[in-house]
């Protein structure tokens, strides 16, 4: 246990060791650590930010979904009102087109009844005509007798 | 190789020097604590600054990480003690525990592994473990001892640190003298337990390895026990005071850096 000059050995060596310590070490290694320090709170915050935004966003999207779903709802149902007016409307079309036709249809079934009829009365005068002169054996003057074939038919 | 149990022991403690002016004097070097002291110093300063060069706040490697865990480790306790704004403290604490625990692990090392290579070489004598020569721990202390005087002398100016010494347990002008006596020898009292202390740990703890060696080398002829068993002895002894000594290195080292890292908080605050 000498005391020696070894010590002042001891103190310079120290002295340089702690130097460079504090000069090459230290302050790099602790600025990466207090950088990484940041970089986690940062990303941490970020994160935190993240969540935040995905939750706002899906609020925004049931929102909107609900409002699509509204709407989807307002078109099919306008549609329904529109395809039901169409066929309303077609179906008073068809009636009053049906209508049309059933008279014109029966004019016509007049007016045929109307002729068919006038030609049986002709015929049915000739018939007349001819079974009277058969009965009566002889010419009848037709000429003479128009009148009263005349005034048959329109009896008939 | 010594023939005899005190021959053994004295050779264990005797330093490899060189000496500058008449031998055994002031001017004399230990040249094995300068070695490994040094060597050591350079280990630790090559790894960390390897680290320190290759630092990235990105994920960080395995010795990195550990690097990290390390000055985390320092950080806590300087933040914890020292108050003040001082970029030396931090770096100092660190050196001090990161060399001081190589150097103490030194002691791990077996007894006369180191020694017996150093006489394949010629060197006659080999103190492996630095801090078991109290020139080192006595010039580590004093450099503290001066950095504490530095910043006394700074931060509270003279006048303020004068006052301290001199008015500080008892305000009264009459018992300046008391009072400074009493406060000198608080004062030197620093250093000297500071640098005591690290050296009787490591010192009794090498001396109880080198006794344990003595039982298997059977330079002991007072014992009736037979070789195999004085072996295992030495060997269930050895292995558990060397587990011991894990915790005792390191806490030397704590020890040292803590109270350095107190005195200099001290010195920066007024009572």
């Amino acid at each position: 246990m000498n005391i020696n000059a070894t010590l002042i050995g001891q103190m310079i060596t120290f002295g340089l060791f702690v130097w460079f310590t504090m000069k090459f070490v230290w302050p790099h290694i602790l600025n990466a650590m207090q950088e990484r320090e940041d970089k986690i709170a940062d990303g941490l915050a970020a994160a935190e930010r993240g969540r935040h935004e995905l939750a706002i966003a899906q609020e925004k999207v049931t929102e909107q979904l609900r409002e699509a779903k509204t709407k989807a709802a307002a078109i099919v149902d306008t549609a329904h009102k529109k395809a039901d007016q169409l066929i309303e409307q077609a179906r008073t079309e068809a009636v009053v087109e049906k209508k049309k036709i059933v008279q014109q249809a029966q004019e016509e079934i007049a007016q045929e009844k109307y002729q068919a009829l006038q030609a049986l009365k002709q015929h049915v005068a000739v018939i007349a005509l001819s079974g009277a002169e058969k009965i009566i054996g002889r010419e009848v003057d037709e000429a003479a007798n128009k009148d009263i074939l005349d005034q048959l038919i329109e009896e008939l | 190789m010594a023939s005899s149990t005190s021959e053994y022991i004295q050779h264990h403690l005797k330093h490899l020097s060189v000496s500058l002016g008449e031998p055994g004097g002031f001017w004399t070097f230990h040249l094995d604590t300068l070695f490994f002291s040094i060597a050591l110093g350079l280990l630790f300063i090559t790894t960390f600054g390897f680290a320190a060069r290759k630092v990235t706040a990105g994920v960080p490697g395995k010795w990195q990480n550990f690097v990290e865990i390390v000055i985390d480790f320092v950080n806590t306790q300087v933040k914890d003690c020292f108050h003040g704004r001082n970029p030396l403290i931090a770096p100092l604490a660190l050196t001090i525990f990161v060399w001081i625990f190589l150097m103490n692990f030194m002691d791990l090392i077996p007894v006369d592994l180191l020694p017996v290579m150093g006489e394949w070489f010629g060197l006659d004598y080999l103190r492996v473990v630095p801090t078991t020569d109290v020139n080192l721990t006595f010039g580590m202390a004093l450099a503290v001892f001066f950095l504490i005087l530095f910043y006394s002398l700074k931060v509270k100016g003279p006048r303020a640190f004068i006052k301290e010494l001199t008015l500080h347990p008892f305000n009264h002008w009459t018992l300046i003298p008391f009072n400074f006596v009493l406060e000198i020898v608080s004062l030197l009292a620093k250093p000297i337990s500071l640098s005591l202390r690290l050296f009787g740990n490591l010192y009794a703890g090498e001396l109880i390895f080198i006794l344990l060696a003595l039982m298997s080398l059977n330079f002991t002829s007072i014992t009736s026990l037979s070789d195999t068993s004085l072996f295992l002895m030495q060997v269930v002894l050895a292995l558990g005071w060397a587990i011991f000594h894990i915790l005792v290195i390191t806490l030397q080292a704590f020890i040292f850096m803590v109270l350095t890292i107190v005195y200099l908080s001290m010195a920066h605050e007024e009572h």
